[in-house]
């Protein structure tokens, strides 16, 4: 419910001027950070060891604002005694800062994900991990970029519409028994903000982005994704699962406009 | 005072603009090799050209910024005191159009100039416009600071002419290559060819595009059997080494990117640990080499055989 209002409070098209940082040097300054902080972890302490928890990993400078790739690592992997429930990327400056919620299980083995974001200003970007004691740990980083969030598709609309939803999933390396294995999961999809404004009709494009990712293996899930148009264009992901025996590996992808998609890979497991 | 002081603002960039003559008729103010707002002078990085016809005359992309485009205005003063009939922008990137404003009344009979483009520019423009002048608040100096340009009302989706008395330019839009909306102007008669950014010399070239369809545009490119290039950025010069170099880089990057996808490597390895490559002679490769491939990788990673399973 918490998200849903972020959301609302940050989707009004006049995106709020703002001051534009050039440094990274008082993360916790940042007013947008405030105001996501007080709505998602209100009264909750966040401590400041998320490199030991789950360690953010971003460049200085985006080389390209529309497809700069982070990863968020785990530094142990997952067990009954010690494991990382969810992660929350915050993005401060995108126009929506709440960029992705990352559920794991203990059957993710490892609660990693690697993937592509959109960068609309210079920023400090955050894990939020929580880990199986309910507390939240801060992985923070600034970075220079600009200009992301509005990008326009790289291909021309038909061909967009044409392969949307088109996906490749594939895992990389060999299955081994109760060891995390590494999976990549493409999706063709534009992932539109709507930000984009028409100059003739004054009209914004309607966005149109992946909002939600399920993964299981042999039925069992191994990680969600809440996700919205900050992810960049065609969605990225890699992630782990641990897989115990020979199983189905299968992903939902259901998009804005609530439409599905799906995805499976028959795994044979060595030993 | 208050006019020296006005003076001085206008004057701030004009030490690094000179109009040189690069065929009859035909001027070019080249750019220095940086990337736009990259520091806070850097605005005039690209080239822009003025030619003359008996009526006419047009201007073939207006700089990086409006003092930049105001600079070439008065540059072209003493050149000719015929009218700016036509801005032709080659594509949206900022340091190619953000110059148009300067331009206004300086049309026919006072009117404003008549803009082209190719014919996805106005999309381009209205997606990346506002990140533009935000770019120049933040990192150029204020006086480079203003709006991004007005949508061209004219514009171009296969080819177009513009006839500048006794001398016509034919209009080309091409298929995504350096950005997706990439338009060439060819003054068929005297061998020029205004590549926009199709064509880079000595600046790394920047894929903002398509690559694949970057390397077909080459052959292309080849086959309008041009006298002279006069490239976005550098130095105009006969077809030949200028496209073989350029068309080597690309090459060379469809061929490590496609074997880092073969060995399964993320986009965050290969930014990380750029695969080898012969950058030698290339200027800006820090600036663009790593956005380049990181492009190319978000392009070729859905061919077939960047499958990774």
């Amino acid at each position: 419910m918490k998200r849903r209002i972020v959301l609302a409070a940050t989707l009004l098209p006049a995106a709020p001027v703002l001051a534009q940082l050039k440094t990274g040097d008082n993360p916790e300054g940042s007013e947008r950070w405030q105001k996501v902080r007080a709505s998602l972890f209100a009264g909750r302490d966040i401590a400041g060891d998320g490199d030991a928890v789950a360690r953010l990993e971003v460049p200085n400078r985006a080389e390209d604002a529309a497809l700069m790739p982070l990863a968020i690592r785990a530094q142990f992997p997952q067990t009954p005694e010690r494991h990382i429930r969810k992660v929350w990327l915050i993005i401060d400056n995108n126009p929506s800062p709440l960029s992705s919620v990352f559920s794991y299980t203990l059957a993710s083995g490892q609660a990693d994900i690697a993937t592509r974001v959109r960068i609309d200003e210079y920023t400090f970007v955050r894990a939020i991990s929580e880990t199986q004691d309910g507390k939240l740990h801060a992985s923070t980083r600034f970075v220079k970029a600009a200009g992301g969030c509005s990008a326009p598709p790289g291909r021309d609309a038909a061909a967009a519409a044409a392969s949307l939803g088109r996906m490749r999933l594939s895992v990389i390396g060999t299955a081994k028994a109760q060891q995390p294995l590494q999976a990549q999961l493409m999706v063709s999809h534009p992932n539109d903000s709507g930000f984009v404004m028409d100059q003739v009709s004054r009209q914004h494009t309607p966005p149109h982005f992946v909002r939600r990712i399920d993964v299981r293996y042999a039925g069992e899930l191994v990680l969600s994704a809440d996700v919205d148009f900050s992810i960049s264009e065609n969605p990225n992901l890699r992630f782990y699962f641990t897989p115990q025996k020979d199983g189905e590996l299968r992903v939902q992808v259901v998009d804005s406009k609530e439409l599905k998609f799906e995805d499976k890979l028959v795994l044979r497991v060595g030993d | 005072m208050r006019v020296w002081l006005l003076v001085g603002l206008l004057c701030a960039p004009a030490q690094a603009l000179t109009l040189q003559q690069i065929a009859p008729d035909t001027w070019l103010a080249q750019g220095e090799h940086a990337a736009w707002a990259e520091h806070p002078q850097a605005a005039h990085v690209a080239n822009a050209s003025v030619v003359a016809g008996r009526d006419c005359l047009a201007v073939i992309d207006t700089g990086g910024s409006v003092a930049v485009g105001r600079t070439l205005r008065q540059a072209m003063a003493p050149i000719s005191r015929l009218p700016v009939c036509w801005l032709i922008n080659t594509h949206a990137h900022p340091d190619h159009m953000m110059g148009n404003a300067a331009f206004a009344g300086a049309g026919p009979q006072g009117r404003d100039p008549e803009v082209i483009g190719h014919a996805r520019l106005p999309a381009a423009l209205a997606a990346r416009g506002p990140h533009y002048e935000r770019a120049a608040r933040r990192d150029l100096d204020p006086v480079h600071h203003g709006a991004a340009p007005a949508p061209p009302l004219r514009t171009v989706a296969d080819t177009d002419r513009v006839d500048l008395g006794g001398r016509v330019l034919t209009l080309r839009a091409w298929p995504t290559a350096h950005t997706d909306h990439d338009l060439t102007v060819h003054d068929e008669p005297n061998g020029l060819l205004w590549t926009g950014d199709l064509l880079f010399a000595d600046h790394l070239p920047v894929l903002d595009g398509n690559l694949l369809g970057w390397l077909k545009a080459m052959d292309a490119l080849r086959g309008m059997n041009a006298r002279l290039l006069i490239p976005g950025h550098g130095t105009p010069q006969a077809a030949g080494q200028v496209l073989a170099r350029q068309q080597r880089y690309l090459e060379q990057l469809r061929d490590v990117v496609r074997a880092s996808l073969r060995k399964g490597q993320s986009l965050q390895e290969v930014l990380a640990n750029p695969p080898s490559m012969d950058l030698q002679g290339w200027q800006l490769t820090p600036v663009f080499h790593r956005r380049n491939l990181s492009a190319a990788f978000a392009e070729l990673e859905w061919e077939p055989s960047g499958d990774t399973r």
